[in-house]
């Protein structure tokens, strides 16, 4: 005489869940660990610094993979409209879909044809509220944007971070820049308030090569934005930082 | 309209006997209440004139406007019901931004047109909705070529070299026919266009009307945008010229 099989046979004890043939035994919290929520495509730093009558921007032409030179003509420095210049550091990716969809804004914005255009403070506004929201969903975009522009005949130079943290300041650097750069810069800064467009370009060449030297994700080819109240908008580059690495010989004792 | 009152003309997706779908031709007539608006295409581009009738003294200059921007690169006129436009004009914007996330590159005419024009005629299909009241033209300059077509309440749409939809089509037509178009470069054109406008207003049922020009060309860049002022007075003074000397021959004639 056959025996039936049990009534509950491999069931689930009381108060568990039945356990299905086959399945995977599920992962533990501790030991899942999600991917996506870190810079993959890196750029450095970006240099800013405003002078009496505009901003002048720079910034490398590379973006790495990790330590490795991965790309080495992308740039990241663009004219917005003729007010506004926006650079950015951080992940690439996340840099070109931000560029995207600020295009994308300023040509709806041109088809009214109202004769208004976005001003750098509202763009600086717009990309704190977004930013800000990306990282209370806990999926930043991993970037810091500076915004340079000309805001009602002044000068305008303000930065945000992937965190929403955003503040205004006449030199604003970013990444290993901002360890570097900005002391070098806000020195000049402070030693004579009323840049010229001259010597702000100076104070930033000499900057990108102090940086060059000491910054090992940074690259000699690098492009410059300049926004001024008289010249409007230029984006200069590829240009060649100046280096010079006699000083490496004279190194001992490694 | 002989056959008003049968009954077959209360729903857009039924036909009379005959084959015909009378909601259609009802919106049809809407259109041809309005101002007058033509395209030419020019050897270097595309102009639009508008003939906007003011309705009201107690209007501001340059409200309701018949000529839009769907793009950097493509201008739409209409004529018929100003609202109905306004949605065909966002329905357009919508689809040149959505192809542009896409491919990356701005909307090629061809491919506007097609999604316009079966947004429309999906509104000549169903009882519950009624077609369009308006017709638009479109236009661009595309890699040194001047594109232009339009798109009927019916969403059947054409390929133009010179166009006329509104009030005076037919007289327009007629004087369109009679210029070489695809040979005059587009500073010329505007004058004609301008002319063209002025001849067919028709003083006795409409007095006042605001000339609108726009034009996608060789000098405004490959950019859709209202023509520069200068061009604008000189091609309104030209057809008012031409509209005085008209005048002055038809005394002579009596």
């Amino acid at each position: 005489m056959m025996n039936p099989p049990a009534f509950w046979q491999n069931g689930p004890a009381p108060g568990n869940f039945y356990s299905f043939p086959n399945m995977q035994p599920q992962m533990k919290p501790e030991e899942s660990r999600q991917h996506s929520q870190g810079p993959v495509t890196t750029s450095t730093s970006i240099l800013a610094l405003a002078y009496d009558k505009g901003v002048i921007v720079a910034g490398d032409l590379l973006a790495s993979y990790g330590s490795l030179a991965r790309y080495t003509n992308c740039p990241r420095i663009f004219k917005v409209n003729n007010n506004i210049i926006l650079g950015a550091s951080g992940d690439y990716a996340d840099f070109q879909y931000v560029k995207e969809f600020v295009e994308q804004k300023i040509i709806t914005e041109e088809c009214l044809d109202d004769g208004l255009f976005l001003k750098p403070k509202s763009l600086y506004c717009w990309l704190t509220r977004i930013l800000y929201q990306r990282r209370s969903k806990m999926d930043p975009l991993w970037n810091n944007f500076v915004v340079a522009g000309i805001q009602d005949g002044q000068p305008f130079l303000g930065t945000v971070d992937k965190l929403g943290t955003a503040y205004t300041d006449k030199v604003i650097c970013t990444g290993y820049g901002s360890y570097i750069a900005t002391p070098l810069l806000r020195d000049a800064a402070d030693k004579k308030p009323q840049l010229t467009l001259d010597e702000a370009r100076a104070h930033i060449e000499k900057s990108l090569e102090v940086l060059y030297y000491r910054d090992a994700r940074s690259f000699p080819k690098y492009q410059l934005g300049i926004i001024d109240v008289d010249q409007g908008v230029s984006i200069e580059g590829p240009l060649e930082i100046s280096q010079n690495w006699n000083v490496a010989y004279s190194i001992k004792g490694y | 309209m002989s056959s008003i009152g049968t009954g077959y003309d209360l729903s857009a997706s039924q036909f009379s006997p005959d084959g015909r779908v009378f909601q259609v031709e009802y919106a049809m007539k809407a259109v041809e209440n309005s101002g007058t608006v033509i395209g030419l295409k020019g050897s270097d581009g595309i102009i639009l004139a508008a003939e906007k009738l003011i309705l009201s003294k107690l209007h501001e200059p340059s409200t309701n406007q018949r000529i839009f921007n769907i793009d950097k690169h493509i201008g739409m006129a209409f004529s018929g019901l100003i609202a109905d436009a306004r949605q065909i004009v966002q329905i357009a914007r919508r689809e040149a931004a959505e192809y542009r996330q896409q491919y990356g590159s701005s909307i090629p005419l061809k491919y506007l047109n097609d999604r316009v024009s079966m947004y429309m005629h999906a509104y000549t299909l169903y009882s519950a909705i009624r077609p369009y009241g308006c017709s638009v033209i479109l236009a661009s300059y595309e890699n040194g070529e001047p594109v232009m077509y339009t798109i009927d309440p019916s969403g059947i749409s054409y390929g133009n070299h010179g166009c006329a939809t509104g009030k005076a089509k037919q007289s327009a037509k007629t004087e369109i026919e009679k210029l070489k178009l695809g040979q005059i470069p587009c500073k010329e054109l505007a004058k004609e266009a301008a002319k063209i406008i002025y001849l067919v207003h028709d003083e006795l049922k409409d007095k006042n009307f605001e000339l609108e020009l726009s034009w996608v060309c060789k000098d405004s860049n490959g950019y859709h945008e209202r023509v520069p002022e200068v061009v604008f007075q000189e091609a309104e003074k030209a057809a008012k010229q031409a509209m005085e000397a008209d005048s002055e021959s038809d005394t002579e004639d009596m």
